[in-house]
């Protein structure tokens, strides 16, 4: 069966059952690869998004409770000629090792600008205290969302 | 047969175009000439166009065996094929790891990328933009010393120009390397030595194609395995009552069931007196998507048209698999003492003689480290596709030349028919389950009609069956003579082996392997020796002590598995050097600054260490209070890589035992540095992950199973919790670059354990340094 979606703006039909989990969804039938597999518990934030607004772990948010909601990945936040302030922020910082947690921090750091527009050190690492990254990158992700926010993190 | 998806991956990638004739002529590792020994990965791969070539647009093709593992490898290479060219670093393509196309380099490990295809690529440069100018010299009349490179465009004294792009044709680079180039002197690096942005890093934050996990080919089905309950585990059969039974509910559910099961199941059958024979049919009838059901002995997969299918079937089949169980684990509790009982193999790997002065102290002591998880963040993926009898499978294995090579024995196929590719994965900090996925993929590949297939490992999947970082067992014993000097050193070092990679020679060290019908044997554990060393990596002090005697014990039966974590041994190695030396300063009443400084004579090391206290503001004789302490830790990586000094600042909430780490600083000399920014982002990191290592990480078992499955029984530090890192680095642009990605983890291991120690006076010689181990410490 077909589920309609409403993903960076643009409707899609997925043929999906129901229960899927968006995660999947968003990776094999409509190709973006910013929200990654990282553990189906909803423990390290790999695959966060935001729906409505609201940071969500997409591996454990089925397709048929998203409705009309609108679903926001990385790929939506900007492009390579045009960067979020927030994915210029991570570029300048050079704030990756593996970056396979770094879309997810990218998404639960836009979901915090978004309500605390000029977050203090400490607020930002509390903002993204339930997303993991295992290479030790932290300090970059917080310098480049300290960075955004000066430069605007608000879209 | 799949070249323009192949294509489409590299333009994913951000490759710039090309105008070369991709015909792989090459890749087959040379034999080394018995002539004369090349400096790295010169020495083995020997043909120059092996490494570079130059395309008809005047760009670089540089090709290296050395692998992106999230450590930026892969610019700074570029950064040094670009400074000998002379080309600007966009006109450089890097091709790396892969089977058909690039030098065998082995594994990317050890920190030892920059020194062994830096020092090629640099060489290899440096001759091929002299071949260049020749050919200019010639054709312009001119001579070669007067002439000069700019940007990939030789010009001559009197204005005339030849670029790169004109000369690409008749430059032959089909020939040996010969080593005799000489490299640009530092003081006229561009590139080398600048913190250029890394070239992976775009794609990583844009969403675009990055990761193995990313690569979607046409046609290209799911697969997901259904591992053991444990180790050596044997698949008997099923019952087929429970396919039937299918029942409603959620995939997020079934997903989350399906991770607390996995590895639980060893259920016995109950009233059916035999195990039936699988029937496929049925669970297609079922679950609608599956393709195909795999089984090998006691390998179990399915492949399905969706990913979230297969996970759905693959939890299905293990409700309903039948296992014999696999030999008991050892208790966790008494692992230590249950590995210090089994035979090892024993090795003086170094001693000192001199006569023991009168009067001397003698003390000892024993510190013990856990089993570690690797625990990448993405469980490992590949995806694989057989097709005209040729298998092709993309990996972020470390190596692809051994994977190639072991996958060729267990699928019973030759080498030549076997293609792999390297492509990114999440970080992996040493050898985890990216080979055996590879293998996994490969096994369904063969039953999917010519489709590629992808899988990827579940997370319980991951924790249960990577190879751990062993646990090891360290016995300290000093005599300080009354001077207050270290007079004798025995150091003890009881561990398994260290390396389980498919590089082994002597059997397969893929895990599927060995449950297939007709099984694979594991490669038999070997001593490595040192400088390197295995167990015992970094075991052999730096400091100058009169008299020493360093003893490994490879102690060779497997009780969890195990393999290559970053640092091998030597993060355990200094933490329990380290530890005793400040508990030897301690006792000799003295700084453990200056105690560490009047053992050294290295005048680079001295450095570090004088560096760091200068950096920290470090007082001698900085009193207690019982909760914030500050300590110090050094090593030279292997006794030939970077030297790091780390001082860490902690807090000690007596009433928790909660250890934080406000503060951290780090001073690192790795000789010539290519790329400033990427060697602190890889110190950082070293730092925080071994203070990640240090404070929480321990694999948990019982005799019945490994019980750390997810990230709730494997925490890991989060952001709130890292410290502030301030770090400086030492550029020495005469020196020899050295390797640096695992430099730093054990000396912020010993840190701050001494800073724990010089805010409380107690000891701790266990790791982790868990809120209850530090209680129990501090109450006793």
């Amino acid at each position: 069966m077909a589920i309609n979606l409403k993903v960076n703006g643009a409707m899609r039909s997925v043929p999906a059952e129901p229960d899927t989990p968006l995660l999947y969804v968003l990776r094999n039938d409509l190709g973006l690869n910013g929200a990654k597999f990282g553990c189906g518990l909803a423990q390290c934030g790999a695959c966060t998004v935001l729906v409505d607004g609201k940071p969500v772990r997409s591996c454990v948010t089925p397709i048929d409770t998203l409705g009309q909601s609108e679903i926001t990945t990385v790929e939506g936040l900007g492009t390579l000629e045009h960067p979020h302030p927030l994915q210029a922020a991570f570029m300048a910082e050079q704030a990756a090792q593996c970056g396979y947690c770094i879309a997810g921090m990218i998404m639960s750091a836009k979901a915090l600008l978004d309500r605390n527009p000029q977050p203090s050190p400490a607020e930002v690492r509390q903002g993204l205290a339930e997303n993991l990254c295992r290479c030790g990158t932290h300090n970059r992700i917080v310098r480049a969302v300290l960075r955004a926010a000066q430069n605007g993190g608000r879209i | 047969m799949n070249a323009i998806s192949r294509r489409d991956f590299a333009a994913g990638l951000g490759g710039i175009t090309l105008a070369f004739t991709l015909a792989p002529r090459l890749a087959v590792a040379q034999q080394p000439s018995a002539q004369q020994r090349l400096p790295g990965s010169l020495d083995t791969n020997r043909l120059l166009d092996a490494w570079i070539r130059i395309g008809t647009d005047g760009n670089a093709m540089v090709c290296t065996g050395k692998v992106e593992l999230g450590q930026g490898i892969v610019t700074a290479l570029a950064q040094i094929a670009a400074e000998e060219l002379d080309l600007p670093l966009d006109r450089v393509q890097m091709i790396s790891g892969d089977t058909e196309r690039t030098p065998n380099e082995g594994v990317t490990a050890g920190s030892q990328s920059i020194e062994n295809s830096g020092i090629a690529l640099r060489l290899a440069g440096a001759q091929v933009r002299g071949i260049l100018v020749e050919l200019a010299a010639k054709r312009l009349g001119a001579d070669a010393a007067a002439l000069s490179v700019t940007e990939g465009v030789i010009a001559a004294p009197d204005g005339r120009k030849l670029s790169y792009a004109e000369l690409a044709a008749s430059a032959d680079l089909h020939r040996e390397a010969t080593a005799q180039a000489r490299p640009k002197p530092p003081s006229q690096h561009r590139i080398v030595g600048k913190p250029i942005a890394r070239r992976d890093i775009p794609a990583k934050v844009m969403g675009g194609v990055a990761f193995v996990q990313d690569l979607r080919l046409p046609g290209m089905l799911h697969g997901r395995i259904v591992r053991p309950p444990g180790y050596g585990a044997k698949l008997e059969g099923f019952d087929l009552a429970r396919i039937k039974a299918v029942r409603n509910g959620t995939l997020v559910g079934w997903i989350a069931e399906r991770e607390m099961l996995q590895g639980r199941i060893a259920r016995p059958l109950g009233d059916r007196a035999k195990p039936e024979e699988f029937d496929e049919a049925l669970l297609k009838a079922v679950l609608p998507g599956v393709v195909a059901v795999v089984r090998d002995g006691s390998f179990l997969g399915v492949i399905a048209e969706r990913e979230e299918q297969a996970i759905k079937a693959s939890l299905v089949l293990a409700e309903s698999a039948r296992w014999a169980a696999g030999p008991p684990l050892p208790d966790e509790a008494q692992i230590h003492d249950h590995l210090l009982a089994l035979p090892t193999e024993d090795k003086v790997v170094n001693e000192k003689q001199a006569a023991l002065p009168d009067g001397v102290k003698v003390v000892e002591a024993t510190y013990r480290k856990p089993y570690m998880a690797h625990a990448a963040l993405g469980p490992s993926c590949a995806v694989a596709q057989l097709s005209d009898g040729k298998m092709t499978v993309w990996t972020h294995s470390q190596g692809v030349f051994p994977l190639r090579g072991n996958l060729a024995m267990a699928l019973k196929m030759r080498s030549e028919n076997i293609r792999c590719i390297h492509a990114e994965g999440s970080g992996c900090y040493g050898h985890n389950a990216a080979d055996d996925v590879a293998l996994d993929a490969a096994l369904l590949a063969r039953a999917a009609a010519g489709r590629p297939v992808r899988v990827q490992w579940m997370r319980a999947d991951e924790f249960l069956w990577e190879p751990f970082g062993a646990a090891m067992v360290m016995k300290a014993r000093a005599a300080l003579s009354p001077d207050g000097r270290i007079a004798d050193w025995n150091y003890d070092v009881w561990s398994n082996t260290h390396s389980t990679r498919p590089s082994e020679p002597g059997g397969v060290n893929l895990l599927a392997s060995w449950y297939l019908a007709e099984p694979q044997r594991p490669a038999p554990p070997r001593m490595q020796p040192q400088p390197n060393g295995g167990g015992d990596r970094n075991a052999v002090p730096l400091y100058d002590f009169p008299r020493q005697r360093i003893t490994n014990h490879l102690i060779s039966e497997m009780p969890l598995r195990v393999s290559a974590l970053r640092t091998l041994g030597a993060y355990a190695n200094v933490f329990a050097m380290e530890s005793f030396m400040d508990e030897l300063a301690l006792l000799a009443n003295a700084d453990p600054v200056a105690f560490r400084l009047a053992h050294l004579k290295d005048a680079r090391a001295r450095a570090v260490i004088e560096a760091v206290a200068k950096k920290a503001g470090w007082k001698p004789g900085a009193s207690r209070d019982g909760g914030k302490g500050r300590g110090i830790g050094f090593a030279k990586y292997k006794n030939l890589a970077t030297y790091v000094a780390v001082i860490v600042d902690v807090e000690v909430d007596r009433a928790s035992g909660r250890i934080a780490v406000p503060r951290v600083y780090a001073a690192v000399d790795a000789g010539q540095i290519v790329n400033p920014d990427g060697l602190e982002n890889q110190i950082e990191g070293g730092i925080v992950q071994s203070m990640s290592w240090t404070l929480k990480e321990e694999v948990k078992f019982d005799s019945n199973e490994i019980s750390t499955r997810d990230w709730a029984t494997y925490p890991i530090l989060t952001m709130p919790e890292v410290p502030s890192v301030e770090i400086e680095l030492i550029d020495r642009p005469d020196e020899r670059s050295l390797g640096a990605g695992e430099a730093a983890q054990g000396p912020a291991a010993a840190a701050i354990a001494n800073a724990f120690a010089a805010a409380t006076g107690k000891r701790v010689r266990d790791l982790p340094l868990t809120p209850a181990r530090v209680k129990g410490v501090l109450e006793g």
